[in-house]
């Protein structure tokens, strides 16, 4: 069954409010912290002030000579994670590495690395505790920027470190961890081709996810090892995989319970907290809380990562790009695993280049693991191509949005990373910008337009969903997805029109560990498209089962029973021969009719569709103070069908205002020693509430016929435009290019100085 | 544990003898929204604390002949909310009106705000800028200072042991004077000056300067008196020529460092920048009480 006729939809395209709006209005709502167990103690971490250190030993005699210390723990109680356990499933992430983040072994690999933790009968204890951990350290040279660390003779974070990817395999060492590349065509042929060939390079600065909530967890390890694992994260299932493989647990033995979830936007798609908090309980026996403070936030959890993305674009006269070629270098933090080779995909997926090459580098330096973020690498890589685009179109005085309109992609291209795209939406949201009314609105002085576009591949995968029939006729469905974005929404939706019951009648919860099929973590934009899958099949079946519930109630064959609006209908050779069956009178006669009624489904989704978008922003800009003010955004979007379409909205207009910020303020300011200087939002700029303008929305809507519904992933395609349509947009309003983020008041000031030396006072 | 006592005590007198009595550390509290945050990172540990805000000499805006008396522990919103002295130092209240947020306001004080001895104070240049002064109670009994005396360098203050500011002393304008402070964040709120400037001038009836103050903050240790910037502007109209002299003066005083919050350059160069658009509102709002 399909429903992707719009015009056939009762629910799905509406706007119900969300089932767990109530609750967070009014602070009812169980985050991370607000979980609480009798006989709780409070954990905490000992950091390393080092960027770079040999750990020579640690000392807890002191900290466990302190009343109301109960248990320590440091690398040494972590079993060693062997290359055959590293990884679980098909989740990406390399545990070795993870469980030496989470708890470093032997050396430390930047300023506010894990060394220790302590588990106290009060916050105020355990806080007193960590002063009382004495580690000494060998400070070792430390490296925290992607050219130098690519250097020769540079410090070395891993000894084990081989770049993969290069032939012939280096013998030596080295802070790149892998290289890769994506080619299309013959570049070199492409440039020959080319009347005009720009060249340029930029750079963008670390950023932290932002999320509001800091990580929390409550552990309780029985005496017989099993054990409750409540905490905020983007997958209760990732949670219990991961701490099993850190600790050394079997994972049937960890229950996991999702808390509410206060904002992750992929920096919660792999734990900190839960494997120290394990091992606390473990070794006190009793259950141990951890809560973060924002300041280790910052100095511990995951940024997006730093980079420079050098892009080279030649072109025809007439705006018909003949090559495109990038060269990333991300910074990985402490460990490998950038998203570079998203950096790469992403940033050429949006044209029809008929000759392209991408390289992409891995690189390791002094500063904290990055973790995913909306679209994890796509933004940077297309900070860079969107803004030489721009650059291009000046050269060769071509419209911008006229030369995305010549170069493309549609249905039929075949991407620079193989793919050849089909039910695409990229051209249909040019044609929206050039439709718009934003497009054609005046500006003042001062004040400039940029546009940019973005791809994003979005997710399917492993889902889980179960349907139930209540006694009286009311529906519960239970999915494994921590709701980020409203998705309980949806899926109550989804879930109704399939049933033809109202919305208020179907109640969402996120289950536990225990309560529902295996789910891959909320990531990806993958809930709705994939859970969506999964909730649908299920109430589908459901209806299976209510017809046949129907058929033995009137001693038909089901084949004779037809579902519609809610109800049980005798079809064929019975039409109108009995009264109607509702939800309530079947619900009601369950135990009479062959007992409960619920379907379970569980599926590995396939046929996510591809995510594109194009933004236009207006600024003005204060030259004296270099003051950026965003006057003006519209982010269109192919969201293939909004299925609660305030809740897509959100995403466009969340991913926009994260974009802004990164475009303006946000950087992580570091001292000589490799120690941050800002880590809290002071200054750590955030745009606050009245930086922004009412964000406007544009949804246009190709639907992906591989979902039920038509839906495609909106949730992180959104971040990937706004840097380079601000940067865009400054050009437009100044002449001024700025090509390093963030493009803050100093750095506009300063170019804007370099451009016209200030005119001073004449004395 | 660290242990702090609290008290609130109903008079001057009272408070004065709780600080001197305190054999450790004795902080005064008025709105907290400095003081607790600096408890609660850990930066402070004092043995007592005194809080203010029921002390009903501390708290209100008087008119006292030809000054306003505003009580040291008054909190932003009741400046904002007092028309009459809003009408007379719409660049005094622009400057609490910076302060953090409403919730901010709600507490937050001028004494607090000076006494923290943050360079980047918002309500403090426009104070300076009027000419108030503050009324001091110690041990040794009341004396009255310019404010400008008080603050010595980043977080610290003139203040002897068991000293505090009772009260504010505002002299009233004079017909055609009139004052604005401007502040430049990277941010639209929540975030600190990183230069703030406050400009206060006298106009004879024909539009010429006849006295002026300009403050800068944010660009030294302390909040800078710019004697030379006043000079540009006292006997001149606001021409390009004084503005660009008033420019240069105001980038000249400055004695800034570079840190996360902004660099040497880029902070004299926007101090120049504020002066003379500090010094553009001054001159139309007193303009414009001729
Ligand atoms: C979220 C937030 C945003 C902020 N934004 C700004 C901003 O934009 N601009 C800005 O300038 N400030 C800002 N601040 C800082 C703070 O709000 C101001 O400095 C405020 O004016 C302090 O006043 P208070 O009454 O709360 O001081 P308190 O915290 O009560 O006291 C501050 C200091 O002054 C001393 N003190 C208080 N009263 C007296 C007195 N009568 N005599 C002697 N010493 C005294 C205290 O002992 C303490 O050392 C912000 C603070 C927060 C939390």
């Amino acid at each position: 069954m399909s429903f992707l006729d719009k015009a056939a939809l009762k629910i799905v395209g509406t706007r119900p409010i969300r089932p767990d709006g109530v609750d967070k209005v009014t602070g009812r709502a169980n985050f991370g912290a607000d979980m609480v167990m009798p006989g709780m103690l409070w954990g905490r971490i000992k950091r390393s002030p080092h960027a770079h250190a040999r750990i020579l030993g640690i000392k807890f005699e002191k900290a466990l000579a302190l009343p109301g210390v109960k248990a320590v723990t440091c690398g040494a109680d972590f079993p060693e994670v062997t290359p055959e356990r590293a990884h679980v499933g098909a989740a990406p992430a390399n545990l070795r590495d993870l469980s030496r983040n989470v708890i470093a072994r032997g050396k430390v690999l930047y300023e506010g690395h894990a060394v220790a933790a302590v588990a106290a009968t009060s916050q105020a204890i355990a806080e007193q505790a960590l002063d009382l951990i004495e580690v000494e350290y060998e400070v070792l040279p430390h490296v925290m920027d992607i050219e130098a660390a690519m250097a020769d003779g540079a410090p070395l974070l891993h000894d084990d470190i081989f770049t993969a990817g290069v032939e012939p395999k280096p013998t030596k060492p080295s802070n790149v961890s892998k290289v890769v590349r994506f080619a299309i065509g013959d570049v070199e042929a492409g440039f020959r081709e080319a009347d005009i060939v720009i060249e340029r390079r930029y750079t963008t600065k670390p950023v932290h996810q932002g999320y509001i909530e800091p990580h929390a967890c409550l552990v309780s390890v029985a005496a017989d090892g099993q054990c409750t694992i409540f905490s905020s994260s983007q997958g209760q299932f990732m949670v219990r995989a991961y701490t099993s493989r850190i600790v050394g647990a079997d994972i049937a033995d960890i229950r996991a319970i999702p808390a509410e979830i206060g904002g992750g936007f992929g920096g919660k798609t792999i734990v900190y907290l839960e494997p120290l908090a394990y091992m606390l309980s473990k070794k006190s026996g009793r259950p141990v809380k951890m809560v973060m403070s924002r300041e280790e936030v910052f100095r511990a959890t995951g940024p997006a990562p730093g980079a420079i993305v050098e892009v080279k674009l030649g072109a025809k006269k007439d705006g018909h790009i003949t090559a495109a070629q990038s060269i990333l270098k991300y910074q990985a933090g402490a460990f490998q695993g950038s998203p570079v080779q998203q950096g790469c995909i992403c940033g050429l997926a949006v044209y029809d280049f008929p000759n392209a090459l991408t390289i992409g580098y891995d690189v390791l330096c002094n500063r904290p693991k990055v973790a995913a973020y909306r679209a994890p690498g796509a933004p940077i890589g297309s900070f860079g191509v969107e803004s030489c685009m721009d650059e291009l179109a000046d050269a060769l005085n071509i419209e911008p949005l006229k030369l995305r309109e010549i170069n493309g992609a549609k249905d039929g291209t075949k991407a620079t990373h193989g793919v050849t795209w089909v039910n695409i939406g990229y051209q249909k949201t040019l044609e929206a910008a050039r439709a718009s009314e934003h497009l054609k609105a005046p500006l003042g002085p001062n004040q400039g337009r940029g546009i940019a576009s973005g791809y994003w591949h979005n997710a399917g995968g492993e889902s889980s969903a179960a349907c139930h029939v209540n006694e009286d006729g009311t529906i519960t469905v239970t999915e494994g997805h921590p709701d980020i974005g409203g998705s309980r929404a949806s899926m109550a939706m989804m879930v109704a029109e399939v049933l033809g019951v109202p919305f208020e009648n179907v109640r969402p919860v996120v289950g536990d560990t225990t309560s529902i099929g295996f789910s891959a973590s909320t990531g990806g934009s993958r809930v709705t498209f994939a859970g969506g899958m999964a909730v649908t099949q299920a109430a589908q079946k459901v209806v299976e089962v209510l017809k046949q519930r129907a058929a033995v109630i009137w001693d038909i064959s089901p084949d004779a029973v037809e579902w519609k609006d809610g109800k049980a209908y005798p079809a064929g050779p019975n039409a109108g021969a009995f009264e109607p069956l509702d939800l309530a009178t079947i619900g009601n006669r369950a135990a009479r009719t062959g007992g409960p009624i619920s379907a379970e489904v569980q599926i590995n989704a396939q046929g996510q569709g591809p995510g594109f978008a194009t933004h236009i922003c207006d600024v003005e800009v204060d030259r004296e103070t270099g003051f950026v003010k965003i006057l003006r955004y519209t982010a269109i979007q192919d969201v293939g069908r909004a299925i609660h379409p305030s809740y897509v909205e959100g995403q466009m207009q969340g991913g926009v205002t994260q974009g802004i910020g990164w475009a303006l303020n946000e950087e992580y300011i570091y001292d000589k020693d490799g120690c941050l200087e800002n880590p809290g939002f002071l200054d750590y700029r955030i745009p606050v509430a009245s930086d922004m303008p009412m964000i406007d929305t544009i949804m246009v809507e190709v639907p992906n016929p591989r979902h039920p519904f038509g839906a495609r992933g909106v949730g992180e395609v959104p971040l990937v435009p706004p840097m380079a349509a601000v940067a865009n947009a400054i050009f437009a309003a100044t002449g001024l290019r700025l090509r390093d983020l963030p493009m803050s008041p100093p750095k506009i000031r300063a170019a804007v100085d370099a451009e016209e030396p200030p005119r001073l006072a004449a004395e | 544990m660290p242990r702090v006592s609290y008290t609130a005590p109903a008079t001057v007198d009272e408070a004065v003898k709780a600080l001197a009595g305190a054999a450790g550390l004795a902080k005064v509290l008025s709105g907290g929204t400095d003081l607790l945050v600096q408890l609660k990172s850990g930066r402070l540990a004092p043995e007592l604390i005194v809080d203010m805000k029921r002390i009903p000499e501390m708290i209100g805006i008087r008119e006292e002949g030809e000054f306003f008396v505003i009580g040291a522990a008054t909190p932003g919103v009741m400046l904002s909310a007092h028309e009459r002295l809003e009408h007379a130092f719409p660049g005094i209240v622009e400057g609490v009106d910076l302060i953090g947020s409403t919730q901010i306001q709600g507490r937050a004080s001028i004494a607090g705000n000076l006494c923290n001895a943050s360079p980047a104070a918002d309500s403090v240049p426009p104070v300076i800028a009027a000419r108030a002064t503050a009324v001091i109670a110690g041990p040794n009994g009341r004396r009255e200072v310019a404010v400008e005396a008080i603050v010595i360098g980043p977080g610290r203050t003139s203040l002897a042991k068991g000293e505090f500011v009772v009260e504010f002393k505002v002299p009233k304008p004079k017909p055609r004077q009139c004052d604005a402070y401007l502040r430049f964040i990277p941010r639209t709120e929540m975030d600190i000056a990183v230069v703030g400037c406050a400009v206060n001038v006298t106009l004879d009836a024909g539009g010429t300067c006849i006295d002026a103050r300009v403050v800068l903050g944010a660009v030294a240790p302390t909040q800078l008196i710019v004697d030379e910037a006043a000079q540009a502007l006292i006997g001149h109209k606001l021409d390009a020529d004084t503005l660009a002299k008033l420019d240069l003066a105001a980038q000249r005083a400055c004695k800034p460092i570079t840190d996360k919050r902004g660099t040497i350059e880029y902070r004299i160069k926007i101090a120049g920048v504020l002066a003379r658009r500090a010094a553009a509102i001054a001159f139309e709002r007193a303009a414009a009480r001729a």
